[in-house]
């Protein structure tokens, strides 16, 4: 899948993550910038919950950014499906 | 060794000494007396007459002679309003004075400035009941060589008056006080209430300076600290920033999931068999906990229920409580906000109290024994319902011990109430950073998820299912959260201890180690 344009899901509230998605140049790969409240605890955990979403949406050049407010996985996942959607211009209308 | 509780805490401690390590919360009062014997306080003379005004809190503290060594105590009733701490260090710096012990009842975010004099060798020792802020975290990151010793606000007492702690200098900040040093936290500008923490630093400190930013006529009413134990007073400007020391009423927290537990533990509270006439209370003034008093007060205007008496740490809501003839009397180690303080000066039930009959376990009976009913938070509690209250999740000193292990263990039910996880956090856990209350003191755990009873008291458990309540395994509860949240990474410690968690009675109950960075 090829990220087509910018891209944004979440909000900055507690419990929550916000996931911004930037195209790049193809083939420079993926640049992946965490900030999360819980770090120490789920860093490890987020980055790999990030790398599989993306393996699932076979991407492999982006620039994405999360940043984390102790949200759990289920929202992490919806999160990020959401953004790579709209990032890939998957979406086709809201509600 | 690993103590009775399975702590691991090594027989010596670097700094300290041999550890008289934690038997059980009751295994050393059994006996009806203490060992240790109880240290002389100062004798100290004046001749008629004499002024003990000084112009600056310098000039006084340089009449005290400082020396390198010695240990200087505050109280914190202050809160995260206080400047005299932050500046009486200053001025010790300033002269020289080097190895300070410092022994404050509670340390704030307000006090991060005095981080630089423990960097510089100014500050080498520290007691305190908490550690909040930047000092918390440099401690933990082993600013320090000599551990932090965390005590319980009974705890400090006991210390002290065994010397323990040797008092050599007290700075007690009150928001009256006349020219013989008779001083309350009643009235003045920067009233605050109860100076109840203070009281055991005027009778045991070699010298005692009160500072005031209100002087009264002589005599100052009421006499808090009385004038028989105070070497030196000082007018100053101010005593803190009154807008953070007296911060209106205390209200009741609108979060839905505070809420929740609140009404949950005060249906515990109606089943547990111990709501009944007469009955003695305490509540924090945190979220859950305060709201507590909340749906307590509702149960017992409908149940036309009287209590006997409010402990503790008082907010405006519990003052109310009293006003509306729900309880008899509150007695005030510490005022919350700045409505108490009035009721203390105007109402005869509300009672100030020393920290030594709130709390301290070397004496005849403090308070928190004679209490029925406490409800407290927790930052952590494992399975065997031991409380963390002073380490976050990351290992580090950001909490306070306070009165938690004291009413704890006096009371006859203590409620815990806390969410299962915050912020994806977990806090019921197989494992905790610092155990600061033992398990055998804490007789139920209330969240939002479910109500688990200590397996010491089944009778509890049974009116709990027989009312219908939603009791649980704490097992069960704490599998389920780690199903919800994930599995934590664990915190890496080093093997250096930068904190000792003393128990009330001067047990070590547990370590707090150097965080790996």
């Amino acid at each position: 899948m090829k990220i087509i344009k910018k891209a944004q899901s979440g909000s900055f509230e507690s419990s929550d993550i916000i996931v911004l998605i930037e195209p790049v140049v193809e083939k420079s790969g993926r640049n992946i910038e965490i900030d999360s409240s819980v770090m120490l605890e789920f860093g490890d955990a987020i980055a790999k919950l990030i790398l599989d979403k993306l393996d699932e949406y076979n991407i492999t050049d982006i620039h994405l950014i999360v940043k984390d407010k102790g949200a759990l996985e289920p929202t992490i996942n919806a999160r990020l499906e959401t953004a790579i959607m709209r990032a890939c211009d998957l979406q086709k209308g809201t509600l | 060794m690993k103590n009775i509780i399975g702590r691991e805490v090594p027989e010596y401690i670097e700094g300290i000494g041999k550890t008289d390590m934690f038997i059980g919360a009751w295994e050393k009062l059994k006996k009806g007396w203490m060992d240790e014997p109880t240290i002389p306080p100062p004798n100290k003379a004046k001749t008629p007459h004499l002024s003990k005004i000084c112009e600056t809190l310098e000039e006084a503290i340089k009449k005290t002679s400082p020396k390198d060594g010695m240990t200087v105590s505050f109280h914190h009733h202050l809160r995260n309003g206080d400047n005299i701490l932050v500046r009486s260090i200053e001025i010790l710096a300033n002269m020289g004075i080097k190895n300070i012990t410092l022994a404050s009842s509670s340390l704030n975010e307000v006090h991060n400035p005095i981080l630089k004099y423990l960097k510089d060798g100014t500050i080498t020792k520290i007691w305190s009941s908490g550690i909040r802020g930047d000092i918390g975290k440099a401690v933990s990151e082993g600013v320090l060589d000599i551990p932090v010793i965390i005590h319980s606000h009974g705890g400090r007492v006991r210390a002290i008056h065994t010397g323990k702690i040797n008092l050599d200098l007290a700075i007690v900040a009150a928001s009256a006080a006349d020219e013989e040093g008779n001083a309350t936290g009643s009235h003045g500008k920067s009233a605050f209430g109860s100076l109840g923490y203070a009281s055991i630093d005027m009778r045991y400190a070699k010298q005692v300076i009160v500072i005031t930013d209100t002087m009264v006529e002589y005599p100052c009413i009421p006499i808090s600290i009385t004038q028989n134990f105070v070497d030196y007073v000082v007018k100053v400007d101010s005593i803190g920033d009154a807008s953070k020391i007296a911060t209106g009423s205390t209200r009741i927290t609108k979060s839905p999931m505070d809420l929740r537990i609140a009404k949950i533990a005060a249906d515990v509270i109606e089943h547990s068999g111990l709501f009944v006439p007469g009955f003695s209370f305490q509540v924090g003034a945190g979220g859950a906990s305060l709201a507590v008093a909340k749906f307590i007060r509702e149960k017992m205007i409908k149940s036309k229920i009287k209590g006997s008496f409010i402990l503790g740490g008082v907010t405006s809501y519990v003052v109310d409580m009293l006003n509306e003839g729900l309880f008899n009397a509150i007695f005030d180690v510490q005022s919350f906000d700045a409505a108490v303080s009035s009721s203390l000066m105007e109402n005869s039930n509300h009672i100030e109290i020393p920290a030594a009959l709130y709390a301290n376990p070397y004496n005849c009976g403090c308070m928190t024994n004679k209490l029925d009913i406490v409800v407290l938070g927790a930052l952590e509690i494992d399975l065997d319902f031991n409380v963390n209250v002073i380490t976050g999740s990351d290992g580090t000193i950001r909490g306070a011990s306070g009165g938690h292990s004291d009413t704890a263990s006096g009371a006859n039910l203590t409620i815990v109430v806390c969410p299962s996880f915050r912020g994806r956090l977990p806090i019921v856990k197989k494992y905790i950073h610092t155990v600061v209350t033992p398990g055998e003191t804490v007789d139920v755990l209330v969240t939002e998820r479910g109500i688990c009873v200590n397996p010491i008291k089944p009778e509890l458990e049974e009116n709990l299912k027989k009312a219908g309540l939603n009791v649980r395994k704490i097992q069960d509860l704490q599998e389920e959260v780690e199903a919800i949240v994930g599995k934590v990474k664990e915190v890496e410690y080093t093997d250096k201890i930068v904190g000792i968690v003393e128990y009330r009675d001067g047990t070590i109950i547990d370590v707090i180690r150097q965080v790996k960075k």
